[in-house]
């Protein structure tokens, strides 16, 4: 019995509790909304509307018309969901079996692994919003977003099909390329910081104002600006490598419509396409979260007051730890409409493009940049 | 032989290609500040606006069936659209006016005309074939059904679709 009492059960309640609200409260809402502003804001980027009338079809249930509320078509995820669930599980005769089944898992669940040392919030109901506060947090994001390209190179090996096959061999090529500049372009923002782990990176960032914008805290110091210059040069690469990491417009090569069909996923029907979907939105929802809590000061809002473990019971602090939770996920949310709106705006790297831009400028600029920031750090105090 | 596809000169701000992605994201930005606010105006919004009132007068919608000024069928049943339709979609059963009638030695009448419309393509050579100026293609374009059955025009349903076409059969025409 001393073992069961040993075991903090009061722990693991509440890691599972926070786990399912990030997953099936917050994570899944936004993909699906996603994928529907994706529509929309392309719609209205191309000169068209969109998906903008998703009623409910109850002529199907033996009604005279389908119920139509003024929703801008904000049921289309609700749809969408219902047609994928319903639709034919068609596993063609030439795959190899296992792996077509395991490659969907691969693609989806690192994407929502990375989410756990995600510090989404600050103290809310006595604790820490944030699943696990591990002190590797960055290396751990990194170590597991890039088990994500196994699911892509999998599925496309096992397709036993010439699309996904090239799409897949496209895939890890861009994967291994970006992932440097990726790793690289973080670590000046590590040392500025001086911690890998995620909630102090955030701390750090209360106390001396947002990387990107610091002048957040109130005051502009020599030093920050200095330090300026070299976090924009990270940010940029950072967010150049990221969609390059999460396969979107303009590093869409592994997909790529218009030369590979579907790319990795075009042997791939119903609900294993819709794990491949979700799961690169869930990539980028996390790639969105990193770039948030690396450079924007993650669930920060400037001049509020901010929670601590005490006072995160009374009303004030309930409210409060909301408010921070919501400002973590509108400044995701941000971000992703600005993968979208990027997407519609830039055609698609040639794939030799792709290559050099990855190891002859983005690499260098980023290793460059690193010894910058070491000068700068070295030189003004 | 060997071409040499001449590359352009790029200048440096064009070399570093962010400040065109820049210029790119303001288009796009402009496109989608528009369509807000609602000052592009393209997408016609389907079953509430209709474009009838654009429609030329040339538009080829479904074929019917028209009678003169008079309640008579133009129709004489002489199976030259049947014979000509390329998806084969006319279907007529030839017959004669009933006995009574004043025209009964005159000319024939079809006995039943049928138009499947999941076939017509909306080709107009029935229109373009008729000897009698009989058959119409007319606007309307929403043609649906439940069934494949559903999808056939009867005689009656084409007399309804078509209407009256007043004047003289270009064949009795001296003008034409």
């Amino acid at each position: 019995m001393d073992i069961l009492n040993d075991i903090p059960w009061m722990l693991i309640a509440a890691s599972i509790a926070k786990t399912l609200f990030l997953i099936f409260g917050v994570v899944l809402p936004i993909v699906s909304y996603t994928v529907y502003a994706e529509r929309r804001v392309s719609a209205l980027i191309q000169d068209r509307l969109g998906p903008n009338r998703t009623g409910f079809p109850i002529s199907l249930f033996g009604f005279e018309k389908d119920l139509q509320l003024y929703l801008g078509g904000l049921g289309q995820p609700i749809a969408d969901a219902v047609k994928f669930l319903l639709k034919e599980e068609f596993t063609p005769a030439h795959v190899n079996k296992f792996y077509f089944w395991l490659a969907p898992v691969l693609a989806m669940v690192p994407a929502l692994s990375t989410l756990a040392v995600l510090p989404f919030g600050n103290y809310l109901f006595g604790q820490k919003m944030v699943v696990a506060d591990v002190n590797v947090g960055i290396l751990y994001v990194f170590a597991i977003a890039s088990v994500g390209v196994y699911g892509i190179v999998l599925a496309g090996w096992s397709s036993n099909s010439k699309y996904p096959f090239l799409g897949s061999i496209r895939a890890s090529s861009q994967m291994i390329s970006y992932e440097l500049s990726l790793g690289l372009s973080a670590v000046p923002v590590l040392m500025i910081i001086g911690n890998l782990n995620l909630s102090q990176a955030i701390q750090y960032q209360i106390d001396n104002g947002w990387l990107l914008l610091p002048f957040t805290d109130g005051s502009l110091t020599l030093r920050e600006i200095l330090l300026w210059i070299p976090v924009l040069i990270s940010f940029v690469i950072f967010t150049i490598s990221m969609f390059a990491e999460t396969n979107r417009l303009p590093f869409d090569l592994p997909e790529s419509e218009t030369e590979l069909v579907a790319g990795y996923h075009t042997e791939y029907s119903a609900m294993k396409f819709a794990l491949f979907f979700l799961g690169e939105y869930a990539a980028m929802i996390a790639g969105s979260s990193i770039i948030v809590v690396l450079f924007l000061g993650g669930w920060h809002i400037p001049f509020l007051p901010i929670n601590t473990l005490e006072s995160s019971t009374t009303p004030g602090g309930i409210a409060l730890g909301f408010l921070h939770i919501t400002a973590f996920f509108a400044k995701v949310v941000g971000i992703l409409i600005f993968f979208i709106w990027v997407r519609w705006t830039l055609p698609r790297f040639r794939f030799d493009q792709l290559m050099k831009l990855g190891w002859l400028y983005l690499f260098e600029i980023a290793l460059v940049n690193i010894f910058i920031t070491a000068a700068i750090l070295a030189l003004v105090k | 032989m060997a071409y040499t596809v001449r590359r352009p000169n790029l200048t440096f701000w064009e070399k570093l290609y962010l400040p065109n992605i820049v210029a790119g994201l303001a288009i796009t930005f402009n496109h989608l500040k528009k369509m807000l606010k609602g000052e592009t105006k393209v997408v016609m919004q389907y079953p509430e606006e209709k474009w009838d009132s654009h429609l030329p007068e040339y538009y080829r919608g479904a074929p019917t069936l028209v009678t003169d000024e008079h309640g008579r069928e133009r129709c004489v049943s002489c199976q030259l659209c049947e014979f000509i339709c390329p998806p084969r979609a006319i279907k007529i059963t030839p017959g004669s006016l009933p006995s009574d009638s004043k025209f009964a030695k005159v000319e024939k009448a079809p006995e039943a005309f049928d138009i499947d419309m999941s076939r017509c393509i909306y080709c107009g050579l029935c229109e373009e074939v008729c000897p009698e100026q009989a058959i119409y293609l007319r606007k309307d374009y929403a043609v649906t059904g439940e069934s494949r059955a559903d999808m056939v025009h009867h005689k009656a349903k084409l007399y309804e679709l078509g209407g009256t076409m007043p004047g003289l059969v270009h064949k009795w025409n001296p003008d034409k």
